[in-house]
């Protein structure tokens, strides 16, 4: 087991890694030369093109709907207004729907976060009887599972539907989290574990005061992971509840797509003017969904990315 | 705890003295008549070190293992209880595929049916147009999306500025962030009549498109979004592959005269393979089960030709229709392949490369 640092970048040296100041052996070749201009330009259109859709949103989302029918919106507001704004924000159903959004967040990441961290513990003590089977009991799940239909029996039968738990509980244990954290703990050093144990600590006493106040960086990274997944989340909703008052917003946002709260058929993208005037309410609730996100990410991308590769590790 | 990773030395044992609890059953010969110990012992088992001394191994009962760690099973507890109630009865919930489901029966339907509704599926043509295009956009997926993280990978490789290629790694993996219902909603608004694209199409000369009403367009709106959503973020581990990589074979190459073109070839390729490999069979694995939510999202009637896939099939089938049997057979089918799909990939790249998932 390789234990990773993980404060570093992903970021690589370079392989050939000349050291920058002193003069080089060896010159580029003219080819090469070339070669790397024409990289950084690809790299640099690659980034504008991944970055369109976003500043694509915010344009339509502050501009009047006569601009956008007229098909001259792109990269800034035209005709900038903030009518569509008051519209969404004055809508009791779009604020129910976000703060329905907070609340499943952050019930599920609590829950998905005793469980996985408990489970995590427990397999990663290597005495532990019947471990082997434990953690073959959670991979599994990985290869084989339900599928569709009898996961949406099972949570109608135990009478969830329409509950927040349909949403909530479903997906407590990501296997994926699971092995990250486990892996963490196994490279937890012993030595501070035995120590509180001769101290008289109880086993609850070593990991809820010197085990979980020490893996700090990886309990928020576990936390960011399922809470990131729970907030962009409407597949749960949309099976499992009837009543838009108990939606997310993800729902919302997704009926806003396909119409339905426009009256029109229950596919997006049939009739182009209904759609069109409900594309500037559209940007408006995408921009207003993925906020706390792009607001979030510059400081949780890191961890982000740190836990992917304590994952990887695991292979 | 860790007392339980090292034999434990149970103390000198008298002739005739009481066994140590717990090993009752191999309780060791009196000392006189002990045959000579083979050489090879079994794990798990005690054995008597010359001297006397009996070395218990590490093995407890499940009474034992309770008593001493029973605060460490009840972390246990609620886990399993999860995983067997969310994971394990669905599973064996897939019985309705062979059983008749009436609304209100218990969740394994209420009598046996037999092969009835795998026959329905088999002859079903609407399955089988589903089947086709599933295949095709797994397919597309694998052969496009599944390259591209690695290209954009070696292109951030060869940047020698840090700070740009930071920049281009967080610029690229914010996609990655996204709701699948945001992603949805940027397409809708990227191809609609006065979207960008047809803003690009009608200042060119050309006429708009309808894009989400023509089944020709579907496939490659799919696989751009699946691009825009995976590609940087697909390039962390292969990038991490990378950092792994010696570099005195870069010198030792560059000696013998090879190019950077040939370095890639012939280090950096092979250096990133078991990556490569690993990541392969992973996304074989869930060929069939292509983008789900992002396809449900995205399609109308009027595109079904192409963007109808089995488990948005089975979905309209199992729950919009309420044939819940008929749709259960046809996810079982659906995951039989796919778990088939992975166990082969596993096993021929075990064979031919030498990496495998397990």
């Amino acid at each position: 087991m390789v234990t990773t640092d993980l404060s570093t970048q992903p970021a690589p040296t370079q392989p050939p890694a000349p050291t920058s100041g002193k003069p080089r052996v060896v010159k580029d070749s003219r080819a090469y030369r070339s070669f790397r201009f024409v990289n950084a330009f690809v790299l640099i259109v690659v980034c504008g093109l991944v970055l369109y859709p976003f500043v694509n949103i915010v344009a339509q989302a502050f501009s009047s709907e006569g601009a956008i029918n007229s098909g001259s919106v792109n990269l800034v507001p035209r005709g900038f207004n903030l009518t569509t704004f008051q519209v969404v924000l004055g809508d009791d159903m779009f604020w129910r729907n976000y703060r329905n959004t907070v609340v499943y967040t952050v019930v599920a990441t609590a829950i998905a976060m005793a469980l996985t961290t408990t489970y995590a513990y427990a397999l990663s003590r290597r005495g532990l009887k019947g471990r082997k089977f434990f953690i073959g009991a959670a991979v599994a799940t990985m290869f084989f599972n339900g599928g569709l239909i009898p996961n949406y029996v099972l949570i109608s039968e135990l009478g969830l539907r329409n509950t927040i738990w349909a949403i909530v509980l479903p997906n407590a244990i990501s296997v994926f989290n699971l092995l990250v954290m486990k892996s963490f703990f196994e490279n937890f050093p012993s030595e501070l574990e035995e120590a509180a144990a001769i101290d008289g600590m109880t086993t609850y006493g070593v990991f809820f005061r010197v085990v979980l106040p020490l893996s700090k960086a990886v309990v928020a990274t576990m936390l960011l992971f399922y809470a990131v997944s729970f907030w962009n989340a409407w597949f749960g909703a949309f099976l499992y509840m009837d009543d838009p008052r108990l939606y997310p917003v993800t729902m919302y946002l997704r009926n806003l797509l396909a119409g339905v709260t426009s009256g029109t058929s229950i596919q997006g993208g049939s009739t182009d003017n209904l759609t069109q005037i409900a594309a500037n309410v559209q940007s408006v609730t995408m921009l207003l969904t993925v906020l706390p996100i792009i607001c979030l990410y510059p400081f949780i991308q890191r961890y982000f990315v740190s836990g992917v590769m304590l994952g990887a590790v695991k292979q | 705890m860790s007392s339980v990773q090292e034999p434990v030395v149970a103390g000198v044992a008298p002739p005739g003295a009481p066994p140590p609890v717990g090993v009752a059953e191999n309780a060791p010969p009196p000392v006189g008549t002990k045959p000579p110990r083979q050489p090879r012992r079994r794990r798990n088992q005690e054995w008597t070190t010359p001297g006397g001394v009996v070395v218990r191994p590490p093995r407890t009962t499940w009474r034992q293992a309770l008593k001493r760690d029973w605060r460490l099973y009840s972390f246990l507890v609620l886990p399993l209880l999860f995983l067997l109630v969310f994971r394990y009865l669905p599973i064996l919930g897939n019985v309705v595929a062979f059983r008749r489901f009436r609304p209100g029966s218990s969740i394994f339907g209420d009598e046996w049916v037999g092969l009835y509704y795998v026959r329905m599926f088999i002859n079903d043509q609407q399955f089988w147009h589903a089947f086709t295009n599933t295949v095709v956009l797994g397919l597309l997926t694998l052969v496009i999306v599944f390259p591209l993280p690695i290209i954009l990978a070696l292109m951030l490789n060869e940047l020698r500025s840090r700070r740009f290629k930071r920049s281009v790694q967080t610029i690229s993996y914010l996609p990655h962030f996204m709701s699948v219902v945001i992603v949805a909603g940027i397409v809708f608004q990227l191809t609609s009549v006065n979207g960008t694209i047809n803003q690009i199409i009608t200042s060119l000369g050309g006429d708009a498109v309808t894009f989400m009403q023509e089944p020709s367009w579907f496939r490659t709106i799919y696989l751009s979004s699946e691009v825009w959503q995976t590609v940087g973020w697909g390039t962390i581990l292969y990038l991490a592959a990378l950092t792994t990589i010696d570099d005195q074979l870069y010198e030792a190459s560059r000696i013998d005269g090879a190019n950077r073109w040939q370095q890639t070839w012939h280090i950096t390729l092979p250096g990133i393979r078991p990556t490569m490999v690993v990541l392969l069979i992973l996304n074989i694995g869930t060929f069939m089960a292509v983008g789900f939510e992002k396809i449900l999202l995205l399609q109308n009637p009027l595109i079904y030709s192409t963007a109808d896939v089995i488990s948005t099939y089975l979905y309209r089938v199992g729950i919009v229709s309420n044939s819940v049997s008929y749709a259960t057979a046809i996810g079982l089918f659906e995951a039989l392949i796919g778990v088939t799909l992975v166990l082969s990939a596993n096993a021929i790249s075990r064979k031919t490369v030498g990496a495998s998932l397990w």
